[in-house]
């Protein structure tokens, strides 16, 4: 067993209102520059859509992701020789248009026209060459809340094995918002396609982070990332991505789309596992095996045997506790209403989702859908979102754990419902759903609550045990004055680093109390 | 010292020592700028074929030159290679990769002039150099001809000429006189190669010392640790 400690998030479905906060905070925060205009490290997507970038999750298309040869992992676009054949063009890079053309506006014609009869008008123009465009045909998001086509929409990969007419037909529709992140993955297929090997995974707390400076532009991260989350700035000729809010996560607090969000729909916790069945279980062979399999990757915080091995892995008792009071191992783990998106990508992702429960309003006040045991709250199975889409979303298509989730929500609700609207307690629901009257306030806290501190438990990074020289790194954070904080130094150099260490004693003192 | 010396007998060492003190020093303190710089995700169309022919003609090229260049005459002849079946060699592989190179180097530099996204994008040192490479290229494909010529004649003293010239440079002895019977196309060539190798370290170049070859033997994953490995 060889703990390692993952810096996790779950974004609750249910309550995303798809506003974009997220979205824009890290935006004003992370890529507001040049290069990356395209780039949303967060975007939030309106289900069912073909999303950003187009038809990412279709794999047939950009054979991101890994697959299994033999038996054996493999990247799903080919192995080490076949990144370097095709190295001097990569088949699988999206084009920027795939994203969409950055664009801005002539603002300045506002001020400087000369005086007509008719108003001047702002036209768009291209962020990348400033020529006039007659026409922006795609942006960020512009499948909002449904917009465009059915015909077009319903090319989302999740849609492939469902009867997909019925739902293009208005009083079938339905929509949900899926905000996407870096999945800071456990086994990333970023990392394994880079060729310089300048991205890697952070051992302290997970984050995957891309080396600017030994990063030489060879962009097979970027096609090799099944969630499209790996973005080459045209700019620089480097690939950026998600950095976990890093200098943000050692400090404790939140990263900026978590912060940010006004749904309160984030949750920032650490994961503990094991890194010895990273491989074994990401070849697990049948696809819908492998959401179980991951659940079996995570050790229980709470077992004595994990605390001992996670000690002598280093892992500091702060991180040990705030893996036990972790809201990504309650949310995923003991009540399993949260799942990791497309575990068939094979790259055990680490944002988990908590499925939504769709509106059934006027169905409910008709009376014409099928209710559980209180009489009054829906079954899964008669929800507007089909199950099976949300099944191909977070569980390469099976539909039991879902259904399972989502029933489990809804006894939560018709449990608190007797509380709040009869009065007594009615426990019916929960006891179908198997779950307990504790389990369910809990749930009811975290989910309908959500105060700050329940859904942020993130202990501060310790790198005065990582660093040798921690006094003369302080204050560095995010900052590469001779690349200090990169690690991607080359040992033998021209000129002088440093003058010497810093001349404090590193000898830090004892704790007060054992605890 | 006239200009022929000069520039056949000090001016490959000023590049030399450009090239690879240039190089050392943009590694060490320029690490940000050391990329490929691709701008394959502006525009894709045609780039399979045009970086592809580009890019596999110009390394043949580029390791024709330096086995055919630097190798000993003495050791061609020891492995029973006559000089004539080397100029042959010299000439065809030549033609062939030269022809793969300059349709693929046409190909990105109509790209990289006229695509009004690349173009728009491009650094004045990208376009410079693209534009010398292939002016370099074309001066190497019209020697060839003159091989031809020097071939049909049974003559490889233009070839072993330049061999031991750039052996020389080699061994720092450095005999410009060698190359005085050589035919001028030659030394032109000569010129603007050696020019590629002085202006490597201030244009997108660089990213050919980090070819990735040490990806093959690498595991995929990579965990960065910041305390001491041994414990």
């Amino acid at each position: 067993m060889k703990v390692r400690a993952q810096f996790a998030f779950v974004f609750n479905l249910d309550k995303c209102i798809g506003c974009h906060t997220c979205s824009v905070t890290c935006k004003n925060v992370w890529t507001n520059r040049k290069g990356v205009e395209y780039a949303w490290f967060n975007n939030v997507e309106s289900k069912p859509g073909i999303g950003y970038p187009k038809q990412w999750e279709n794999q047939d298309k950009w054979r991101g992701g890994w697959t299994l040869v033999d038996g054996k992992l493999e990247l799903k676009s080919g192995g080490r020789m076949s990144k370097l054949a095709n190295i001097f063009a990569n088949p699988d890079l999206p084009q920027i248009d795939d994203y969409y053309e950055p664009f801005t506006y002539n603002y300045a014609r506002l001020q400087n026209a000369p005086l007509s009869e008719a108003a001047p008008t702002a036209r768009p123009m291209s962020q990348i060459d400033g020529s006039p465009m007659e026409k922006i045909h795609w942006g960020p998001n512009w499948e909002d809340d449904l917009a465009g086509e059915y015909e077009k929409r319903s090319k989302d990969k999740n849609l492939d094995n469902i009867q997909k007419e019925m739902y293009g037909q208005f009083e079938n529709t339905f929509h949900m918002y899926l905000p996407r992140i870096c999945n800071h993955c456990l086994n990333p297929a970023c990392v394994a396609a880079c060729p310089s090997g300048s991205i890697y995974k952070r051992e302290e707390d997970g984050i995957v982070l891309v080396d600017q400076d030994k990063c030489r532009g060879w962009r097979m991260c970027v096609s090799s990332c099944p969630y499209k989350k790996v973005f080459y700035n045209w700019e620089s000729g480097k690939a950026e991505k998600c950095i976990g809010c890093y200098p943000r996560v050692e400090s404790g607090m939140p990263t900026v789309c978590s912060e940010s969000c006004v749904g309160r729909i984030r949750y920032n916790g650490i994961m503990l596992y094991d890194a010895d069945k990273i491989e074994a279980l990401a070849s697990t062979k049948n696809e819908q095996d492998l959401y179980d399999a991951q659940c079996n990757i995570f050790l229980d915080p709470h077992d004595p045997q994990v605390i001992a091995a996670a000690r002598r892995e280093g892992i500091n008792e702060d991180w040990i506790i705030a893996a036990q009071k972790s809201p990504i191992y309650k949310m995923a783990i003991e009540w399993k209403i949260a799942f990791p998106m497309h575990p068939e990508f094979r790259t055990l992702p680490m944002v988990w989702y908590v499925p939504p429960l769709s509106p059934v309003q006027s169905q409910l006040d008709q009376k014409t859908l099928p209710t559980g045991p209180d009489g009054v709250i829906p079954l899964a199975e008669s929800l507007r979102l089909p199950v099976q889409y949300l099944a191909n979303l977070l569980t390469a298509g099976k539909k039991e754990p879902i259904i399972k989730a989502l029933n489990r929500m809804i006894a939560m609700r018709s449990y608190q419902r007797s509380v709040h609207v009869d009065g007594k307690a009615d426990t019916r629901a929960l006891e179908v759903a198997g779950i307990t009257e504790d389990m369910a306030k809990e749930m009811y806290r975290y989910l309908a609550i959500a105060n700050y501190e329940d859904r942020f438990v993130i202990p501060t990074g310790h790198e005065e045990v990582r660093l040798e020289d921690f006094y003369g790194h302080q204050g560095q954070n995010g900052f590469t004055f001779g690349n200090d904080s990169s690690h991607g130094v080359s040992k033998i150099t021209l000129f002088p680093r440093r003058r010497k260490d810093t001349v404090e004693p590193r000898e830090l003192a004892d704790h007060a109390d054992e605890r | 010292m006239n200009l022929h010396n000069f520039i056949f007998g000090a001016y490959p060492y000023i590049a030399l020592t450009i090239f690879i003190f240039g190089s050392w020093l943009r590694f060490d303190r320029e690490q940000y700028t050391w990329k490929s710089d691709s701008s394959q995700l502006l525009s894709k169309a045609n780039m399979r074929v045009a970086s592809n022919l580009f890019h596999i003609g110009i390394i043949a090229i580029f390791f024709g030159h330096a086995v055919g260049l630097l190798t000993p005459h003495g050791v061609f002849l020891a492995l029973g290679v006559s000089d004539m079946a080397h100029q042959m060699v010299a000439i065809v592989a030549g033609s062939v990769f030269g022809t793969l190179c300059i349709i693929g180097g046409a190909m990105l530099w109509f790209r990289r002039m006229f695509n009004p996204r690349i173009s728009a994008t491009s650094r004045g040192t990208d376009k410079f150099i693209l534009t010398w490479l292939l002016v370099t290229l074309t001066l190497g494909l019209s020697t060839i001809p003159v091989s031809m010529g020097h071939a049909e004649h049974n003559d490889p003293s233009v070839m072993i000429a330049l061999a031991d010239w750039v052996q020389s440079i080699v061994y720092l002895h450095p005999n410009p006189a060698l190359l005085a019977n050589v035919d001028g196309i030659f030394k032109t060539h000569l010129f603007f190669g050696m020019t590629v190798f002085l202006l490597f370290p201030f244009t997108r170049l660089v990213h050919i010392w980090s070819a990735p070859i040490g990806y093959l033997a690498r595991s995929y994953q990579i965990v960065r640790t910041k305390r001491a490995l041994a414990r």
